[in-house]
């Protein structure tokens, strides 16, 4: 090109050429802009328009109402009670610092609260209220309402927190309910419902496994609000759904009964409708006051049940094992008279069993017995020798049909299940032999027995029925299925008939229904916790609480026509026939009785003091007094 | 051209194809800023309309302008233009502070905005002295490079990325017409792959962001990506027929930034949908061939180049606005002429479209023999 020489006529060849290159470039271009718009304005049309309407629409949340659990007949278990609380609406207040100065006078909010506000209230949007004060008492929610209109931008509402109306006596059984934690809001892919002020999720118990169904569909406010927050229009509100009520089995009455019998024991009671496997009551005292939780709960609160060896803070009925003891015999009795044992045979009791070098003893010396008088009189040396005579393969079955070690699937996190051993089990656990001493300590439920009251409640349901009787809570969900127990209903009739003669000549004599025409068969059971000797076993007050033995009783009525199992396991109560039979006996009169049985329990609740409540109140002051800490205000009605 | 004995022949005259296709333009910005105004002539649809028929009408007033006038006028107008940038510059070292504008009373003036014109003009005359034999020289390209070199630096320190660039691509544009070797175009394409990192270093924190935001448009949604995101959401909710006059949400909630300048052509779109930024294209793009005609036509070569070059910068504003705004390019603060409301921009293009005028004038009015 170089030596070529450029004329006049190369220029204009070579601008019309260029021409044409730009312009294709620009129609190109064109081109590619129309392509561009044409893909997001149709391709992508639906997500650009969800997210300007997302951009556009905004929810001013209204927290559902949280469903009710009611107890069979209906009657309210967990219910909302009206509560006063106080907004700040940020985009409408005015002078700020002074509002939230006169707030603070009007409902005396502490510093920490007030530091709070004003945090929230700098992070906030414009339309998003930010929680003043919740459950604010009636005469400082007037004082606010007076002064509306020297206070812009402050919003007193109505709400709702939860209510408990048997209070302590529904704890274990219901949980509580409390603000969302910041895991459980990233768990539930921040929900934003979980952070408006005054909304509480279940936490523990029925309030957290029920949570789904409790807690309903957030409705709200629909506003269109600018880039800046602020509000344009109201939209058509989104209206909210309460959450579902849940009907549960209990029959609330007979629960707070129960729960008020047990009185300052440690203890759980399980009452059961033996024909479709109902629980009617399932109280475990002591307990938290879920009242106080959905509250919110202070440090001094928290320690003070964290402190109790009573463990306040465990459900008793599922989350605690215990020896079954003596009741585990009737079981017993029945695998023993399915292995062909002969129920006349005689056993001669002399109070003391020799295996290899170890004596295993029995409460007292019983001399010649035969099954009936074994279970009665619960001697223990007549079920040593037949179980080593029938084996432990035999054993462990049959018991294990009755209901122990069993999973029952209720709704509750967690439950712990508990073991029957039997030498296969031995082996896989810990790598050993099973032996004889293991199926002595198997055959009157020591050793590697471990149960569960709401077990027990289940083996007294099916040694009455004879049918596999699964425990139930939920009213709403089918009853399962009761099949036929693998056991002869000739060896069922012979031990329900000494199960009577438990309550009407035997160990827990002390236990007989004060009802006319209805009678109680049961089996008491003492449970071993540690080593100690006969006398110090006699005597009670020698032992420490905790060195004592745990207390059952298991029992079915009425005996020739079963309708209701009950059982309980009273933490070191000591002789099973002493503490825990006489809880069974009033809580079962109450459902024959009420009468009688409100009668009985006031004067016991007199013997240790007063009224749970009260009860509770000295407790908590004393603990209070004992830990340096100022009294608590009376508390408002 | 409207032939008729009624209408006298001054007005007949006129290329009214295109007077009415910018006027279009304009009266469709007009509507969409009224919008944008959450239904109001206030405060920018009525001052817009001010603005423009001023312009019009020193454009059609320019269109008597004869050529030689224009030629005349090229170099000084460059000169003028670039010391009002220095001027701008010094100002702006004074008050420690970036300057674009140069306060004049009663008017401010953006002599960035002077220079588009300018140095097509500039560009154009010096390529028609330069010999035809001498084109593939080194002296027909470095003078050029200087000429539009410096004004381009110096738009680019005050700082304005998107003038600096619509400038270089006015001016390469006629440098590519005049007939400059290949190379001299391939080998900065490939210098630029070399170049870019580094310059990337030499930018204010605000461009870096913008750039880093282009290419990764996701990765600051709430802070740079902000005006991108929100700019494709208004284009892709407005669907196909769009979501109706006054009814776009993203422009009338302030979700979309620079809802009525930069981003003018996001809220048009949310309201009048595919079909109003297609007719709105379409029409941008009659305007630019009818001035790329007019340098076909010219029969002096500082007319075809001056024509080609003023048709391309209304053409390089709208292409990198438009693809600012669908996502397609950096954030860099070019207005969609005659539609966003601002002044120097349609002062800008009325300017180019002045010019044109006159230059399509010449070709009917002045005889091939003279």
């Amino acid at each position: 090109m170089k030596h070529m020489r450029i004329t006049t006529v190369h220029q204009s060849i070579t601008f019309s050429r260029r021409m044409m290159l730009l312009g294709g470039a620009q129609a190109a271009v064109g081109g590619l802009l129309v392509g561009r718009m044409g893909w997001l304005a149709i391709a992508q049309n639906e997500k650009y328009q969800l997210l300007s309407e997302s951009n556009r629409v905004q929810l001013i949340p209204v927290p559902p109402r949280r469903g009710w659990l009611i107890d069979r007949n209906g009657k309210p278990i967990a219910i909302n009670k009206a509560s006063f609380r106080v907004d700040l609406i940020p985009q409408q207040l005015v002078n700020g610092p002074q509002i939230i100065s006169k707030l603070q006078q009007l409902l005396n909010l502490p510093p920490d609260e007030v530091e709070r506000i004003t945090r929230e209230l700098s992070q906030s949007r414009g339309f998003q209220p930010v929680s003043v004060a919740d459950n604010v008492p009636y005469e400082q929610y007037a004082a606010i309402t007076v002064r509306m209109p020297e206070l812009p931008g402050v919003a007193a509402s109505q709400g709702f927190t939860r209510f408990y109306p048997a209070g302590s006596a529904v704890g274990q059984l219901v949980g509580y309910v409390g603000p969302a934690s910041a895991a459980e809001y990233e768990k539930e892919n921040k929900n934003p419902l979980l952070l408006i002020p005054g909304v509480k999720i279940g936490k523990e118990g029925l309030e957290k496994t029920l949570e789904p169904v409790l807690r309903g569909e957030p409705g709200g406010q629909r506003v269109e609000v600018t880039a800046r927050g602020k509000l344009v229009k109201e939209l058509d509100p989104k209206p909210d759904r309460s959450g579902g009520t849940v009907q549960l089995t209990i029959d609330a009455d007979l629960h707070e009964y129960a729960a008020r019998r047990i009185g300052d024991q440690s203890a759980a009671v399980v009452v059961m409708d033996v024909t479709n496997g109902d629980i009617l009551a399932m109280p475990s005292m002591p307990s938290f006051n879920p009242n106080d939780f959905s509250d919110g709960i202070s440090q001094n609160e928290w320690k003070m049940l964290s402190d109790n060896d009573h463990l306040p803070l465990v459900d008793k009925a599922l989350e605690s094992l215990y020896p079954s003891g003596s009741t585990i015999k009737p079981s017993m009795a029945l695998a023993l008279l399915n292995a062909g044992i002969d129920r006349k045979q005689i056993v001669n009791c002399s109070g003391a069993f020799q295996l290899g070098n170890h004596t295993f003893h029995c409460d007292k010396r019983h001399g010649p017995v035969d099954m009936d008088a074994a279970v009665v009189h619960s001697c223990d040396v007549y079920f040593y020798t037949m179980c080593l005579r029938v084996g432990a393969e035999k054993l462990s079955p049959m018991v294990r049909s009755m209901g122990f070690g069993e999973k029952f699937d209720l709704p509750f996190e967690t439950q712990r299940y508990g073991t029957i051993p039997d030498p296969e089990w031995m082996m896989r656990k810990y790598h050993r032999k099973w032996q004889g001493y293991d199926t002595v300590n198997m055959s009157i439920g020591q050793g590697m027995v471990l149960i569960n009251p709401l077990q027990l409640a289940t083996m007294a349901s099916r040694l009455a029925t004879g049918k596999r009787v699964i425990p139930r809570l939920l009213k709403n969900k089918p009853v399962a299925p009761q099949t036929q127990l693998a056991v002869d209903e000739d060896h069922l009739a012979f031990i329900r008939k000494a199960m009577w003669g438990v309550v009407d000549h035997g160990t827990a004599a002390t236990a007989k229904l004060p009802l006319s025409g209805i009678q109680m068969a049961g089996k008491t059971g003492t449970a071993q916790t540690h080593n100690l000797s006969a006398s110090e076993r006699g005597d009670y007050t020698s032992a420490t609480w905790k060195l004592r033995d745990h207390s059952l009783f298991m029992a079915f009525v009425p005996f020739d026509n079963p309708r209701y199992a009950c059982a309980t396991i009273v933490e070191h109560g000591g002789f099973g026939a002493a503490v825990a039979a006489p809880l069974v006996r009033d809580t079962v009169t109450f459902l024959y009785d009420k009468p009688k049985a409100i009668a009985a329990l006031q004067a016991f609740e007199q013997s240790i003091g007063g009224t749970l409540a009260e009860r509770e109140a000295r407790k908590e002051a004393a603990w209070r007094q004992a830990n340096g800490l100022p009294p608590l205000p009376p508390k408002q009605a | 051209m409207i032939t008729s004995a009624i209408i006298p022949r001054p007005l007949a005259k006129l290329p009214w194809r295109l007077i009415f296709l910018v006027t279009g333009i304009a009266m469709f910005g007009l509507v969409v800023l009224y919008s944008a105004a959450g239904g109001s002539m206030h405060p920018w649809a009525i001052k817009q309309a001010m603005v423009f028929f001023a312009f019009l009408a020193i454009a059609v007033a320019m269109s008597w302008m004869r050529e030689s006038t224009i030629k005349a006028i090229a170099f000084p107008l460059y000169g003028m233009t670039l010391v009002m940038l220095l001027g701008v510059e010094a100002l702006g070292f004074v008050s420690k502070g970036a300057q674009r504008w140069l306060d004049l009373g009663p008017i401010k003036l953006q002599p960035s905005e002077f220079m588009k014109p300018a140095i097509v003009l500039t560009l154009a005359r010096f390529y028609e002295l330069v010999p035809v034999a001498e084109i593939r020289k080194w002296r027909a390209i470095w003078p050029a490079m200087l000429l539009l070199g410096v004004p381009a630096v110096l738009i680019l320190v005050q700082p304005d990325l998107g003038t600096c660039i619509v400038v270089l691509l006015c001016g390469v544009t006629v440098m590519f017409l005049a007939g400059l070797p290949w190379w001299f175009f391939a080998a900065p394409a490939a210098a630029f792959a070399v170049v870019a990192p580094i310059a990337y270093g030499f930018m204010h924190g605000y461009q870096k962001k913008r750039i880093d935001t282009f290419l990764n448009p996701d990765s600051d949604p709430l802070g740079a990506g902000y005006h991108i995101a929100q700019s494709k959401i208004a284009i892709g909710s407005g669907g196909i027929w769009g979501k109706g006059f006054l009814h776009g949400s993203q422009s009338h909630l302030d979700y979309l930034p620079e809802g009525h300048t930069d981003f003018v052509f996001a809220t048009m779109a949310e309201e009048w949908g595919l079909v109003g930024g297609v007719l709105l294209i379409l029409a941008f793009a009659l305007v630019i061939r009818w001035g790329m005609r007019v340098s076909q036509n010219a029969r002096t070569r500082f007319a075809q180049l001056a024509a080609a070059g003023l048709s391309a910068t209304v053409f390089f504003y709208v292409a990198i606005n438009l693809m600012m705004v669908m996502g397609l390019a950096p954030v860099v603060g070019v207005p969609l002429p005659l539609v966003s409301y601002g002044g120097s921009a349609v002062m800008t293009v009325m300017l180019c479209l002045g010019l044109l005028m006159a230059l399509e004038r010449q070709q009917r009015t002045v005889s091939r023999l003279i």
